[in-house]
């Protein structure tokens, strides 16, 4: 089978590679939802008025039925969102270098060409780079935006909070032309060597990483008891100490959930880092894509499923500590 | 510990006048309660002293302080909100603990001190605990601890017994009594409690409005209020309204005419008596003020019983009378006789005096 068979077979295979940590996170976001409505349907007893009513008005029977159409809905859902996670994986351990069905052996070799290649290496390590330091400058900046936007009534208080998270919604293709643009009239302007920069490629990745900071952390920031800050001042704390030892501790569950999806949004970014990488420096996202321009083998579908195993990890990990389906 | 003075202190946003012009002495020691109805002022100027309110003009001395434009972290006054307002995420030592933490107080006199805090409210065993691990009235003691813990020279206690359940209150009103006694830390106290007030209290403060209507012991406001806010909200007051034609003589809109102080004033006011002043049947024989009228309600409370008579012409009063062994007491519908003694009423002239 060759090349074009395997692109008839997968069509969507490189989106499917690139986006993978988006999917991974939404893939284990979906997970936990489903397991909450299932058991909210099993108990019936959630919302008195509502669902609990309805099902206990129901016969055994009834209720049956209804469990059998909710898992006829929610299984293929889950299928459709999980089936690419679980073919990569599958792929990842295929013997042969061209994929062809069945597969011929299995083999682990794969992973050990990633290490042999410069480009996936460079890139992961760029990735994990920018991911970290947009993940931090995005903290740095979106937990005060929440804190103000979440205590005063602001001049222009909604523009404010929705300009903060449109980036969640202008398309990324969109959001790099137009960072491209700026770049290149800042140059022009200021003599400054922006265009293609580390520096430029991080801050429109922390433009990526505010929105859900300032969400998550709205989030945790709602229903907070503020008389406790009050305290902490009635017993000696300035501002200052008030936050860093009452404020923050309160609202880290949101923090957490904030750092672990502006990274993971940062890391799986493709569309709006095209534009904004200069010679020399490319991300993992973008490094698979060149990858699979000249070549397909299996050390891609290798290089996702390290990705998935290292997104899932971080989220077991996290969930361990802040229960995330709580703050999303 | 020291002395506290308020100087025409005063708090307005815009046109809205929260506090006006109030001037306080509390002294070393003394346990000062602040009552008043819900929107009076109190909490307000109770935020002011702890420096979370920034005083629209006078000022407030602390010891030899001046500490009106001190931020509240350097005040050293301690103060026990409402809810508690304990750190839900540290324990019941560290929460106790931030104060000295946060004066830089050595490690090890920390511990010392925490356990001490912990002794006096009687928690030393929970320590270890989490705020939600604990009760309410636990929780109240831990936010009571955390607050004496760094010594302050002041104690505000804001409606601390709000959140208890009746029982408890009563326990912890006098635990709280004799815990700042024993310490003879000054404090001041607000509540809409009347009871509260007065079983805690050295002295009272009674506010309506933004201001002090009166000052003074709890015999001081029950037995003289100064006017017709205080005679009702200290206690219980049977109210009519009428006219002091002339020295002694009160008459009420209803047609009765009453023997009064002959100090009163001359002019429209309003005669107050207590219930519990008021004789019923054949004990009030020998006093001056005697009405003959109809039981139209009674009330059992227990020790006592409220007895709603209406007088004739409208005016109607509540007796207030002992719950007797011998089981008699007036049926709705008969005819009694009451009466009061005139040094037990009080006349409030309708436009008070400029003070």
């Amino acid at each position: 089978m060759g090349n074009k068979a395997f692109a008839k077979l997968f069509p969507d295979m490189p989106a499917a590679n690139l986006n993978l940590p988006i999917r991974a996170a939404v893939g284990k976001v979906a997970r936990l939802l489903v397991s909450d409505i299932v058991k909210f349907i099993d108990n019936g007893q959630a919302s008195p008025r509502s669902l609990g009513h309805i099902s206990s008005m129901l016969t055994a029977n009834h209720r049956t039925i209804g469990r059998a159409l909710l898992f006829a809905a929610t299984v293929p859902a889950m299928g459709l969102i999980l089936l690419p996670l679980i073919f990569v994986t599958w792929l990842a351990f295929f013997a042969q270098e061209i994929p062809s069905f069945p597969p011929e052996g299995y083999s682990i070799k794969w992973f050990w060409r990633i290490a042999d290649n410069r480009s996936f290496v460079d890139g992961f390590l760029l990735s994990l780079e920018v991911g970290i330091l947009a993940t931090l400058l995005g903290l740095l900046l979106g937990v005060p935006a929440s804190l103000i936007l979440s205590r005063r009534k602001l001049p222009f208080h909604f523009g404010l909070l929705q300009m903060m998270l449109l980036p969640l919604l202008v398309p990324g293709v969109v959001m790099g032309t137009s960072i491209y643009v700026f770049h290149i009239e800042t140059e022009l302007a200021t003599g400054l060597p922006v265009l293609g920069s580390f520096g430029g490629l991080v801050a429109a990745h922390t433009l990526v990483v505010i929105p859900w900071v300032v969400r998550l952390v709205m989030a945790s920031l709602e229903g907070f008891d503020r008389t406790i800050e009050e305290a902490a001042l009635n017993l000696g704390a300035t501002p200052l100490i008030t936050f860093w030892r009452i404020t923050l501790p309160s609202i880290r569950p949101g923090v957490v959930a904030a750092s672990l999806f502006g990274f993971v949004m940062s890391f799986g970014n493709l569309e709006m880092s095209l534009f904004l990488v200069g010679p020399g420096r490319t991300t993992l996202p973008i490094a698979i894509l060149q990858y699979l321009e000249w070549k397909i083998d299996p050390v891609v579908a290798a290089v996702s499923v390290l990705q998935i195993v290292l997104i899932a990890a971080a989220m077991i990990i996290t969930n361990r500590y802040v229960k995330l389906a709580r703050v999303i | 510990m020291a002395r506290l003075e308020l100087d025409r202190l005063c708090k307005t946003y815009g046109d809205t006048i929260v506090v006006k012009d109030m001037t306080l002495d509390v002294s070393d020691g003394e346990f000062l309660v602040l009552l008043g109805p819900s929107g009076c002022g109190k909490t307000t100027t109770l935020r002011m002293i702890a420096g979370f309110v920034p005083p629209s003009g006078g000022t407030i001395r602390l010891g030899t302080r001046d500490i009106t434009q001190l931020p509240p972290w350097r005040r050293d006054a301690g103060l026990v909100f409402q809810n508690y307002a304990l750190f839900p995420h540290l324990t019941v030592r560290d929460n106790v603990a931030f104060g000295l933490q946060m004066r830089k107080v050595p490690n090890a006199d920390i511990a010392q001190r925490v356990g001490e805090a912990l002794k006096l409210v009687r928690l030393e065993t929970l320590g270890e605990r989490y705020p939600r691990q604990l009760s309410g009235g636990q929780q109240q003691r831990v936010a009571l601890a955390r607050s004496l813990a760094f010594r302050p020279d002041i104690l505000l206690l804001d409606e601390p017994l709000s959140n208890l359940d009746a029982k408890l209150r009563l326990d912890v009103r006098v635990e709280i009594r004799e815990l700042q006694r024993k310490i003879g830390l000054t404090t001041v106290m607000v509540t809409h409690d009347q009871e509260e007030a007065l079983t805690m209290a050295d002295r009272l403060v009674v506010m309506s409005d933004g201001a002090v209507r009166q000052v003074g012991s709890q015999k001081d406001l029950y037995e003289r209020p100064i006017d017709k806010f205080v005679a009702g909200f200290v206690g219980r007051s049977n109210f009519m309204n009428g006219i002091v034609s002339e020295s002694g003589i009160f008459k009420t809109k209803g047609g009765l005419v009453l023997n009064c102080p002959s100090s009163a004033p001359l002019g429209a006011a309003s005669f107050a008596i207590r219930p519990e002043r008021i004789a019923i049947g054949a004990e009030s024989s020998s006093l001056a003020n005697r009405f003959v009228g109809t039981v139209e309600f009674v009330s059992y409370l227990g020790a006592a019983l409220d007895i709603h008579v209406a007088l004739g012409g409208g005016d109607k009063v509540v007796a207030q009378t002992a719950n007797r062994s011998d089981g008699r007491a007036p049926a709705i519908g008969d005819e009694v006789v009451i009466g009061w003694p005139t040094e037990a009423t009080r006349i409030f002239p309708e436009t008070r005096p400029a003070p």
